[in-house]
């Protein structure tokens, strides 16, 4: 699915990624630990095209495809989804309103005309009960005054709706109690199929318990120190990351 | 002779058409007088620092247009909320169109100041309200008031409901090549009685046209007034709003300008407090592009304890479009317990677009919650992202996030058609497709 190779990338002349190397492929779920500042979010970032970060060496190929020229938004017309760690608030746009401009605009891009109302309709209900939304929610402005379970139930309603193929989940168990981590994970779990990845990112195992990875990676100082199995994952949780840190 | 001089030359014939018994032909001879000393503001003036009317008073205007004339109902329905039933003001180079009017004496008086002005019934109401609350000290108001004629006159009575908004448009045709327009409004609104007001100046085809309006609004105790003044005019149009507000106990007046289109656009709007507990609501959305300009100059007057005012307004410049805003809160000694809030928030498109914001706070009283807020800004850079990840491309993605900024100021609107209405003007002007579903 997406082939990651000596990745380099800075922002504001901040070097933060070193040479990442990184492979998944369809089907598969792979996770992204690591501690605080070791360039978990800007790896996301630079994946999903944010004009901010500049990548200086490496290539990043999505199906065979190099994504280095091409904007967030082509990025996203060709299946790459970001599950945002702090999804920003816009007042004005409502949730439903916005779902429907992200589709649209999507579906020109392939040459696609807008997709009929009923058809839209039908579907925002399909996900939205995916993920246990209910309507009034959908009529209110994207992200204004949510909680921080509501923003993250958006993201991955937004997900369900735009149906992408590598779909990155930035720390998606932030700010999350336990009953709605068991409703988004849930929610990924039914969008997982074998046409399309996942990267999940996160600083704790907790996530993973509920979104079992096929491999986790181990972030440190902008470049994979180690991989592993699942229980890469349950002995970071153990025995912390201190034990990373020795590993360099 | 420049334009100024032919005002004042013109001032004799102008007075000759008119009956001189009326009861203020005192009134504007003094007015005149006033004008004749004071002459237009210019940049030396501080409240007309940012805005100059040289370019426009170096022309030359027709003050006396052909009498009556006609146009084509359907050319314009679009500028009418015609899916509405409204009660119909409307003027056409200045003269009453009976024609697209829809004025009304039954319960209360949607009808045209001339009458108001010469018929004897009136003669008190005139004396009561007519240059009480306007400045008279303003230039551009005695101006006006000089040449008094023709305006809406409204006078919604003790109690009562208009059961319908009131639409009060000027058109000009442009068969005069250039034209200057001074109609004078006047609105009273008694206790307890409630109604909306729509007012537009609309060009028809491109050519200098200036109108200097002038607006006295009297809501008395209990009233209810929400006004709303759509400014999309042609870029050959220039208007200067003088309106002036008095509000009496309990009164509730808000005022919602959209200033979307227009060589030049000047906004005095004042708000005077003559009693406790009044509710101020100043709102503003400006979308400009190219060379356009607007002026906003607002005053609250708070001389009274126990009110309240909020403005906001928005403003959106692209081109080299210019943009002013400047709002007095003024609270006397006596005005505690006084709350006063603005904000002025602009997006700057363009790096030739400038914004100059103003917050002028003159506070006397001790016991006060005052607070003001302006900002100038260019469009948030992580929500750009965010849009853009979703498939959004860059240039919708500003226009949507520039739209949402504008759009919050509609929540207050009370006419859903008209919302609506204004909904769709400022999308098509920031290119967001509505069909999109927004």
């Amino acid at each position: 699915m997406i082939t990651i190779e000596n990745l380099h990338a800075q922002v504001e002349g901040k070097k933060i990624l070193n040479g990442i190397d990184l492979d998944v492929k369809s089907g598969e779920v792979h996770a992204i630990m690591g501690p605080n500042g070791s360039g978990k979010s800007t790896l996301s970032s630079v994946i999903a095209g944010h004009h901010d970060y500049e990548v200086t060496e490496g290539t990043m190929l999505l199906e065979g495809e190099d994504l280095s020229e091409m904007s967030a938004e082509e990025r996203a017309h060709k299946g790459i989804f970001l599950s945002f760690q702090y999804p920003v608030e816009i007042p004005g746009v409502s949730v439903t309103n916005f779902i429907k401009t992200a589709i649209n605009a999507n579906r020109k891009a392939h040459g696609l005309e807008n997709m009929p109302a009923n058809e839209m309709l039908k579907k925002i209900r399909e996900k939205s009960a995916l993920l246990e939304i209910d309507s009034r929610f959908l009529s209110r402005s994207l992200n204004e005054g949510f909680s921080g379970g509501e923003k993250k139930r958006n993201e991955i309603f937004q997900m369900a709706m735009l149906e992408p193929k590598l779909s990155i989940l930035d720390e998606t168990d932030s700010g999350l109690d336990i009953d709605a981590l068991k409703i988004v994970a849930n929610g990924v779990n039914k969008l997982r199929s074998k046409d399309n990845a996942i990267i999940v990112i996160t600083h704790y195992q907790r996530l993973l318990e509920y979104i079992v990875p096929d491999f986790v990676h181990v972030l440190f100082d902008g470049k994979i120190v180690k991989s592993g199995t699942k229980d890469l994952a349950l002995e970071l949780e153990a025995k912390g990351y201190d034990w990373i840190k020795e590993l360099v | 002779m420049d334009f100024q001089e032919k005002l004042l030359a013109s001032h004799i014939a102008f007075e000759e058409e008119i009956d001189l018994t009326d009861p203020i032909h005192q009134v504007r001879i003094d007015s005149l007088k006033t004008f004749e000393v004071k002459g237009f503001p210019t940049r030396k003036d501080e409240a007309w620092k940012y805005t100059s009317l040289n370019t426009l008073i170096r022309k030359d205007y027709e003050l006396f247009p052909k009498a009556e004339k006609s146009i084509d109902l359907q050319k314009v329905k679009k500028y009418f909320l015609y899916e509405i039933d409204t009660y119909k003001v409307v003027f056409i180079d200045g003269v009453y169109s009976p024609f697209l009017s829809n004025t009304t004496h039954d319960g209360l008086d949607v009808c045209l100041m001339s009458a108001a002005l010469t018929k004897a019934k009136y003669k008190d109401l005139i004396n009561t309200y007519f240059n009480k609350i306007a400045n008279q000290e303003d230039s551009l108001t005695s101006l006006n008031t000089s040449y008094t004629r023709e305006g809406a006159y409204v006078y919604i009575p003790k109690g009562t409901v208009a059961e319908k908004p009131i639409e009060i448009i000027h058109f000009s045709t442009g068969e005069e090549k250039s034209l200057w327009l001074q109609p004078r409004n006047l609105i009273v609104v008694d206790q307890n009685a409630q109604v909306q007001i729509i007012e537009r100046h609309q060009s028809l085809k491109e050519h200098d046209v200036v109108t200097n309006s002038v607006t006295e609004i009297y809501a008395h105790q209990d009233a209810l007034l929400d006004y709303y003044k759509i400014q999309n005019d042609l870029t050959s149009a220039a208007l200067i709003d003088n309106t002036y507000i008095s509000q009496d106990r309990n009164s509730n007046v808000k005022v919602h300008t959209f200033s979307l289109g227009g060589k030049l656009i000047r906004n005095n709007l004042n708000f005077h407090h003559k009693g406790e507990h009044c509710d101020s609501t100043l709102k503003g959305i400006t979308i400009l592009e190219d060379k356009q300009h607007v002026d906003h100059f607002t005053l609250v007057d708070h001389s009274q304890p126990n009110c309240e005012s909020h403005q906001d307004y928005k403003g959106v410049y692209a081109g080299e479009s210019k943009g002013i805003f400047n709002g007095k809160i003024f609270v006397d000694r006596l005005a505690q317990k006084t709350n006063a809030f603005q904000q002025n928030n602009n997006i700057l498109l363009d790096d030739k677009a400038t914004v100059n914001t103003k917050p002028q706070l003159e506070i006397f009283a001790d016991d006060v919650k005052c607070s003001h807020g302006c900002t100038v800004g260019q469009l948030d850079n992580d929500t750009l992202f965010y849009l853009r990840s979703r498939g959004i491309p860059e240039k919708e993605a500003k226009a949507l996030m520039t739209y949402a900024f504008a759009n919050n100021v509609l929540e207050s609107v009370e006419i859903p058609i008209l919302k609506k209405r204004i909904n769709l003007l400022i999308a098509k002007k920031l290119g967001v497709n509505l069909g999109l579903g927004l």
